[in-house]
């Protein structure tokens, strides 16, 4: 079962940020708010997607402490967008004293990206991606791998040593193919 | 939350502000760009001019924004209106009816983040090949006001969106590679009824202008 998890704070955003990752996911799936899961959803599923939010929703920063799950969870993780600076502040590990793990900045739209590997079914080269952020990932810590760079932002992640992934683009608008290969894992 | 719509008087932009008053948000406003360019890439344009009769029997104030149509002047329009509708009915946030157009969706979205104003985009990405049989389900009556892409003509228009057609088109679209849904601009909509009026609109007239060889598009007239 694939846990996704909604980081939205208004209901009407989840048909836009998490309805689409239903859509690709397809097989069994559970959605649940981040405020809401337990210890028994998590052990029960075998991938977690956690989502992107809404522009002008930072809820999410305010409730970090609800995610530290997260630094002992062994099995595949997708953080998308808000969902990667989630991960990335968790467990990038020896970030700065002034973390600079989530920083500030808007991108809108579609946007070039270099990918320097292949990452979850995006050939390595330049690829096109959807956009929807005013926060990025500043700081990854040593226990990240950058494997995409737009101009401005740290794009797509992969942790060192798990099945863990961020993409600060959204894949369940353009480039399905991320969360294609993320289910298949 | 108090919300504005987009509204086009089509299916999306209805069916957006149905999902969100059903999950319990609160609609002051509808916000309608009555553009003179036909062909605008922005813009909803046939039988604009009814969104007032739809408006009354839904008993929401209508803001009307007059547009040239022109590229980038459609958007200082298109945000002068949601500003309006920010000053005076206090929204939070728009709701718009876009389904899978970037371009759409991120130039309101840009101008919502400039506002300081959440943006909802309730059907986006939604899957097409199920959504016209749930605005059955859900009450809408719609007929088609303009067709805009082969095999779709002139027979088209007015149909009332139904079983039938639904069958025809999901046809149509697998032979021809037309979004079922109109997505691509094939066709535009007009809701006669829906959950959100206070009672449905007769259809008393209608117009027909040819623009092309599959391009069709239909005036109507409702009270």
């Amino acid at each position: 079962m694939i846990l996704i998890l909604s980081l939205c704070k208004e209901k009407l955003h989840e048909l836009e940020f998490v309805k689409p990752i239903e859509k690709i996911v397809k097989e069994n799936h559970l959605v649940k708010s981040y405020k809401d899961i337990t210890m028994g959803d998590l052990k029960k599923a075998d991938k977690v997607i956690l989502s992107g939010t809404s522009l002008k929703d930072f809820d999410y920063l305010g409730d970090l402490d609800n995610f530290l799950w997260i630094k002992d969870f062994d099995k595949p993780l997708l953080g998308i967008c808000a969902g990667m600076q989630v991960l990335v502040h968790h467990l990038g590990g020896e970030l700065s004293r002034d973390d600079r793990s989530i920083i500030e900045h808007i991108e809108i739209g579609i946007n070039t990206v270099k990918f320097n590997k292949t990452f979850l079914g995006i050939p390595k080269g330049k690829s096109e991606v959807y956009s929807l952020h005013r926060l990025g990932v500043g700081e990854i810590g040593k226990n990240f791998d950058v494997y995409a760079k737009s101009d401005k932002d740290i794009q797509a992640v992969k942790h060192k040593s798990k099945d863990i992934y961020g993409v600060l683009f959204h894949p369940e608008v353009y480039n399905h193919e991320v969360i294609e290969e993320f289910a298949k894992l | 939350m108090k919300l504005g719509v987009l509204f086009s008087g089509g299916k999306d932009s209805l069916y957006a502000a149905y999902l969100a008053r059903k999950m319990g948000y609160e609609i002051v406003c509808l916000i309608s760009i009555n553009s003179e360019n036909k062909e605008s890439f922005m813009f909803h344009t046939p039988s604009i001019g009814k969104t007032e009769v739809q408006a009354g029997v839904m008993g929401i104030p209508l803001i009307v924004q007059r547009t040239k149509g022109e590229k980038e002047e459609e958007l200082k329009d298109l945000k002068e209106a949601i500003k309006k509708a920010k000053e005076n009915y206090e929204i939070e946030g728009v709701v718009t009816g876009a389904i899978g157009s970037i371009y759409q969706a991120s130039r309101v979205q840009k101008i919502c983040d400039e506002l300081g104003i959440e943006c909802f985009n309730p059907l986006w990405q939604k899957e097409e090949s199920n959504y016209l049989d749930e605005l059955l389900e859900n009450g809408f009556e719609i007929i088609l006001t303009g067709v805009f892409a082969y095999p779709l003509d002139e027979k088209w228009l007015f149909r009332k969106i139904d079983k039938d057609l639904i069958k025809e088109i999901k046809a149509l679209a697998v032979k021809y590679k037309i979004h079922p849904a109109g997505e691509g601009g094939e066709y535009e909509t007009f809701v006669l009824n829906c959950p959100l009026y206070s009672r449905g609109l007769k259809l008393t007239g209608k117009s027909v202008t040819k623009e092309g060889e599959n391009s069709f598009r239909g005036e109507v007239e409702v009270k």
